[in-house]
């Protein structure tokens, strides 16, 4: 950190001294970022999207799950209209509103187990990038977990445990744990390899040696010298995992592994109104374009931050 | 080299000792019967008889060697017999994997019936896949920033990013639904025999192999394009202009030949993880491959058809890595493994 400060207040000398200004290293990150027009047009769209899904269910409501077919024999598969803003699906119940509701969970499931995969990924990084006595076995961990076929894998554990958790915690909160478990523990791996590696040559600077020759303890190398270095690594994972995670929990639902149908998620909507696209269309079309919106804005958000984040574009 | 070579295969042993035994710890952890399909009407003496039979009543150490000895030994000499049609000792007495949803069907037979159709649709996918994504980040990466590139990066970004979920029921909605040029539903009994079913094969592989293909692509366009660009400001290339090549000799001959050897590496890489994502297309568009069989296993609780599915996937990923490894070795000289 104190490195980073010290390069960029030592650019900003020669490049703008007539504004003198002070830049600050997060400082030049956002202004880099903001020249990213990708990743503002994904942060625009991530942020409404994220609004939508979490203020919409409080301004539109509308029960996911009430029929309308009690009140209107005609209610069912209906296109966008007045009344019903999206359709409603083949049992009549109203699209926008199941959309809404889904959103949450999406996004919950992608945010829970991106925090679990990067937790788990950093820990596994820093140790055996840092202790060189855990790097042999902890990479070989790393090797052998990788050679795991995921998605297979994700489908037999959570078909497997999924009814005793049930049983345990009750429909939603149990399924939502495993899944978010699940997807979080088989994909920690890409962080850790790039965590390990920032470690290692962050651990051989000068700056860490001057801090070990002052006589600062290990636990402080690592808090205070190591992990602010290797956290812009970290952040461009850990965006690029909630897009990962959303993306396997839409899978899973999406073959019928996922959550119950009481709880419709984008991808168990998916799954739910594939069969009705040939009677209505807009039942697939709306959850598909949400998961591929979100998706999309993350991963220009990642890009961008990628590009902001990486020292060699410092100007 | 070929001491490099001895030495990553041992290399996979454990790993693979390793992985299987996490396979077959999960599922036997997990609850389940075998006797559950049998009819009701079995007395429970008789169906603990059936489960000691089965060996369900052993240690787990012990039905783990059991099923290591079944999955190693016997599967592979069964396959031996039956590629080479020859005996090897009693192979009526060997005790194979069988599947507990099909009763007593060896698990391998019915994997070998699936491979076919999950091998046209992911082979062509990832071949129409590095035909067009192999000279779209060549292209792009040569004239960068150019119209053709922006676009290029941000149609391989979209592909990536859309869920093939998606962009195949889309593409069923629209060529299947409303243009009616391509069947919705994969039919796996069609006989190729003359021109008119092989053009029938072709129009039902037409969007699996293209939802699979477009996906891959946007991956491998963005990966060659960085790799491009990564060999571009090198000295050599610079070299290669000065002494007066002409700008396509020198990307052909030089920064391609360069560009090329992670690109290699990646497409090994991938063929595993296609075959998983061939397990989403198969379902959409009903195709009876690999991926259809084992989903259709996890929901029946068929556990040895799982395990061996799965096993057979976590073989793929080992094999390509070292096919990766070796594939690199051998193109980039600059590798030494000693």
């Amino acid at each position: 950190m104190a490195a980073g400060t010290e390069t960029a207040s030592a650019e900003s000398l020669s490049s703008e001294l007539s504004q003198r200004q002070h830049r600050t290293l997060w400082g030049d990150v956002w202004l880099r970022f903001r020249r990213h027009n990708l990743a503002n047009i994904g942060v625009v769209v991530l942020v409404l999207l994220v609004i939508g899904v979490l203020a919409g269910p409080l301004i539109y409501t509308v029960d996911p799950e009430y029929s309308f077919i009690v009140d209107d024999i005609n209610s069912i598969n209906q296109p966008p209209s007045v009344n019903y803003p999206l359709g409603t699906d083949d049992l009549g119940r109203d699209t926008l509103a199941r959309n809404l509701f889904g959103g949450r969970i999406s996004l919950a499931v992608g945010v829970v187990a991106m925090f679990v995969s990067i937790t788990f990924g950093t820990l596994v990084g820093v140790l055996s990038g840092f202790f060189r006595r855990l790097d042999n076995p902890l990479m070989r961990f790393t090797d052998l977990m990788l050679a795991l076929p995921s998605l297979p894998l994700l489908l037999v554990i959570i078909m497997l445990f999924r009814d005793s958790l049930k049983a345990l915690l009750g429909p939603e909160l149990g399924i939502f744990l495993l899944v978010v478990l699940v997807i979080g523990i088989l994909g920690w791996m890409p962080t850790a390899r790039v965590v390990r590696g920032s470690v290692l040559s962050i651990k051989e600077k000068e700056f860490v040696e001057a801090a070990v020759s002052v006589g600062t303890r290990e636990p402080a190398i690592l808090w205070q010298h190591i992990l602010p270095n290797v956290l812009s690594p970290i952040i461009v994972s850990a965006t690029l995992g909630v897009a990962a995670a959303i993306l396997t929990e839409s899978a899973l639902s999406f073959l019928g592994l996922g959550f119950p149908s009481n709880v419709p998620t984008w991808g168990r909507l998916l799954f739910e109104n594939k069969d009705f696209i040939t009677q209505n269309p807009w039942l697939v079309i709306w959850p598909g374009m949400f998961i591929s919106l979100t998706i999309l804005s993350i991963n220009f958000i990642g890009d961008g931050l990628r590009d902001a984040l990486d020292p060699r574009q410092r100007r | 080299m070929g001491q490099y070579l001895v030495r990553r295969i041992l290399t996979i042993i454990p790993t693979l000792i390793a992985i299987s035994f996490v396979i077959f710890a999960v599922l036997d952890l997990a609850p389940g019967d075998p006797t559950s399909a049998l009819p009701e009407t079995i007395r429970p003496e008789v169906r603990q008889q059936i489960r000691k039979a089965m060996g369900l009543d052993e240690p787990f150490p012990v039905k783990y060697g059991l099923w290591m000895r079944q999955f190693f030994v016997n599967e592979p000499l069964s396959l031996i017999e039956k590629a080479f049609d020859i005996q090897i000792g009693d192979g009526e007495k060997r005790l194979r994997v069988t599947s507990w949803g099909s009763r007593g069907v060896p698990v391998m037979d019915m994997i070998l019936e699936r491979v076919p159709q999950t091998l046209w649709v992911v082979g062509l996918a990832y071949v129409v896949a590095i035909v067009i994504a192999v000279p779209i980040g060549v292209v792009s990466a040569i004239r960068q920033y150019s119209i053709f590139d922006q676009v290029g990066t941000f149609i391989s970004l979209i592909g990536y990013s859309i869920p093939t979920f998606f962009t195949g029921l889309l593409m069923i909605l629209l060529f299947s639904v409303k243009l009616k040029w391509f069947p919705m539903i994969y039919d796996t009994n069609l006989q190729v025999v003359d021109w008119h079913s092989f053009v029938e094969q072709l129009r039902q592989s037409a969007m699996p192999v293209a939802v699979l293909g477009f996906f891959q692509a946007a991956i491998l366009a963005r990966f060659t394009r960085s790799s491009m660009l990564d060999n571009i400001p090198m000295d050599y290339v610079r070299t290669a202009t000065a002494k007066g090549f002409r700008e396509r000799y020198v990307v052909i001959r030089h920064i391609l030949r360069n560009s090329l050897i992670p690109v290699v590496t990646l497409i090994a890489l991938g063929i595993p993880a296609i075959f998983s994502g061939a397990i989403i297309t198969e379902q959409i568009f009903r195709v009876n491959g690999l991926g259809a069989l084992l989903i259709g296993a996890i929901q029946l609780n068929d556990i040895p058809l799982v395990q061996t599915v799965t096993f057979i996937f976590a073989c793929l990923i080992v094999a390509f890595n070292l096919i990766a490894d070796v594939i690199y070795g051998i193109l980039d000289p600059r590798i030494r493994y000693n």
